[in-house]
């Protein structure tokens, strides 16, 4: 569980365009690590490059290493499907399976791994993970209806469950609140605090507050200009980026004196 | 609906109606209850025809047994033919439309997709010359080796056609002719799951195939049985190729592959009709009326199959 993630000079392209150029990171495990900038600065796409979910689209590729526990995830005979089982990833828009079931969508992800579970054992990871996803006590009582008919904070949290119940390294979050209302936001992340006892947790923001809230360290993400590649301008605890940074960049955009 | 009643006279004021809005629902109501008057018409004129063969004695019937006894082995054939077509034709074109949309490189998907519309263009009646001249011949063979070593099957029960002109073959031509709108359909379908569902199966650790599994086939499903539907609709209803291809006539078997088929009701029609006289006419066209209830069930059948589960169908 929780494992250390070290990115070096990683370049991301769609295609010909350079959209991210030279990361160098090193995310701490049992920790959140937030990711912030203007939109089209790259930190999604960073993200989605952690979990090799940034290839699916055609013509997309990196360069560069990400290394997870001394693991190359990026090797020759690495398989993306492999890496996306250690690394789990929660989207902006909550999307759970509509043709599924609660109780289906939560171990959806084991099921693919080919495990036959026993009913008693699946029901004990479905109220795990709900639980873990503080969702049990909310949908206990209609676990066969399906996930679509929650609410938007209720799917969020379902999603968060499903992607938990395989039991992954890491979890990267891709702006998992920017769709829901602040009550909802508050229940994910007091829901993070509690999962990075566990996991390691990457999340990309575009709430600084949230940012500063939860998260250990943060990394601020610009670009230069329209067509240019995103850099990761500077990454230091959250509490130095947003008392103290080192540039000048992060000061302007941390205190909306940007652009 | 505890506080008041609704005031006995409704004071609502008209709502401000603008002239196209107003010529536009005229127009949409009026095709809509013209569709119904053409249905009604046809019905009506089905059944109208009919009444003298449902009412005539047994033996006026053509054959002289009764109406059931004649108009049963071709609902049996008609029946045969489309659903063999049907389970031929639904995997294969479900296959094409998810090779088309998910797994060929782009260019060769475009083009693989327009040669499979042509097949739609293709008219019938070249169907059933290629059946009786190309597909007849060439399945002999598999005719012989499946009356002798699945002949225990009813479905293969012997003696082998030597022509090779039987409802296995219209099966099979009636399968590449639905094979079209099937993968049309499921093609569309298959290639509008939200990227949301399938980005959330991939970031699972699924597999591109569990992928299609888990948000692509559940998505597309009422589709496919849609687009299925509308196939079977057609190879019920095809006239021209099985009159050409099959050597029908024979009572009712279960058998695919000899050479005593049952005719299929629309082939028979096309058949018959240019001779017949009086009461045969009539008993035509009480096959003619069973054809229309039958297609009519097949297509209530797959709205309710569709329906049954439309909280999960992912439209909510």
């Amino acid at each position: 569980m929780a494992k250390r993630i070290e990115v070096s000079d990683l370049n991301i392209y769609y295609g010909n365009f350079r959209a991210v150029e030279g990361v160098n990171i090193s995310i701490e495990p049992r920790s959140i690590t937030a990711l912030i900038g203007p939109s089209g600065c790259g930190k999604s796409t960073f993200l989605r490059s952690l979990n090799r979910m940034h290839e699916v689209l055609p013509g997309a590729r990196v360069e560069g290493k990400v290394v997870m526990d001394g693991q190359d995830l990026y090797g020759p005979d690495v398989d993306p499907v492999d890496v996306r089982r250690q690394i789990g990833m929660v989207f902006q828009r909550p999307n759970p399976f509509p043709t599924m079931s609660i109780y289906d969508n939560v171990i959806a992800g084991n099921r693919l791994n080919n495990k036959r579970m026993k009913k008693a054992e699946a029901d004990d990871l479905v109220e795990k993970s709900l639980r873990g996803a503080n969702l049990w006590n909310e949908v206990k009582d209609r676990l066969d209806r399906p996930g679509s008919g929650l609410s938007g904070g209720q799917q969020q949290r379902l999603c968060i469950a499903r992607a938990i119940a395989v039991e992954p390294d890491v979890l990267l979050m891709d702006e998992p609140c920017s769709a829901l209302d602040p009550i909802s936001t508050l229940a994910i992340e007091d829901l993070m605090t509690e999962l990075k006892e566990q996991f390691t947790i990457v999340i990309v923001t575009h709430n600084m507050q949230q940012a500063a809230r939860v998260s250990e360290s943060t990394g601020f993400f610009n670009l230069n200009g329209v067509g240019q590649p995103g850099r990761l301008i500077e990454f230091n605890p959250t509490e130095k980026i947003f008392s103290n940074p080192d540039e000048k960049a992060t000061e302007d955009y941390i205190s909306g004196r940007f652009g | 609906m505890t506080a008041t009643k609704a005031p006995s006279e409704p004071t609502q004021k008209p709502a401000v109606r603008r002239p196209g809005d107003r010529i536009f629902a005229g127009t949409a109501k009026a095709s809509g209850i013209l569709i119904l008057l053409v249905l009604a018409g046809v019905a009506a004129f089905l059944i109208g025809e009919a009444i003298p063969a449902l009412t005539a004695p047994a033996e006026e019937i053509p054959g002289g047994e009764g109406l059931a006894a004649y108009i049963g082995p071709l609902i049996l054939g008609t029946l045969m033919g489309a659903l063999l077509a049907l389970l031929v034709a639904t995997p294969l074109a479900v296959a094409i439309a998810l090779y088309v949309t998910y797994y060929a490189p782009r260019r060769i998907a475009a083009a693989m997709g327009y040669v499979i519309d042509l097949l739609a263009a293709i008219p019938s009646v070249v169907y059933g010359f290629w059946g009786l001249a190309v597909l007849a011949p060439a399945l002999r063979p598999f005719h012989t080796w499946a009356a002798d070593t699945l002949g225990f099957i009813p479905f293969f029960a012997g003696p082998a056609s030597s022509t090779g002109r039987t409802m296995f073959t219209v099966g099979l031509v009636l399968a590449v002719m639905i094979l079209p709108i099937i993968s049309a359909i499921s093609r569309e379908v298959f290639s509008q799951a939200p990227a949301l569902h399938r980005e959330a199966a991939l970031a699972l650790g699924a597999t591109r195939w569990e992928m299609i599994r888990m948000a692509v086939l559940p998505y597309g499903k009422s589709g496919v049985i849609a687009g299925a539907m509308l196939g079977l609709g057609r190879a019920l209803g095809e006239t021209m190729a099985v009159a050409i291809v099959l050597s029908g006539g024979a009572g009712a078997t279960l058998t695919l592959i000899s050479s005593a088929n049952p005719s299929t009701i629309a082939s028979n029609i096309a058949l018959k009709f240019p001779e017949a006289t009086g009461i045969d006419v009539n008993t035509l066209i009480a096959s003619g009326l069973v054809l229309f209830v039958i297609t009519l069930g097949v297509n209530m059948l797959a709205r309710w199959v569709v329906n049954r589960r439309a909280d999960f169908s992912g439209a909510n």
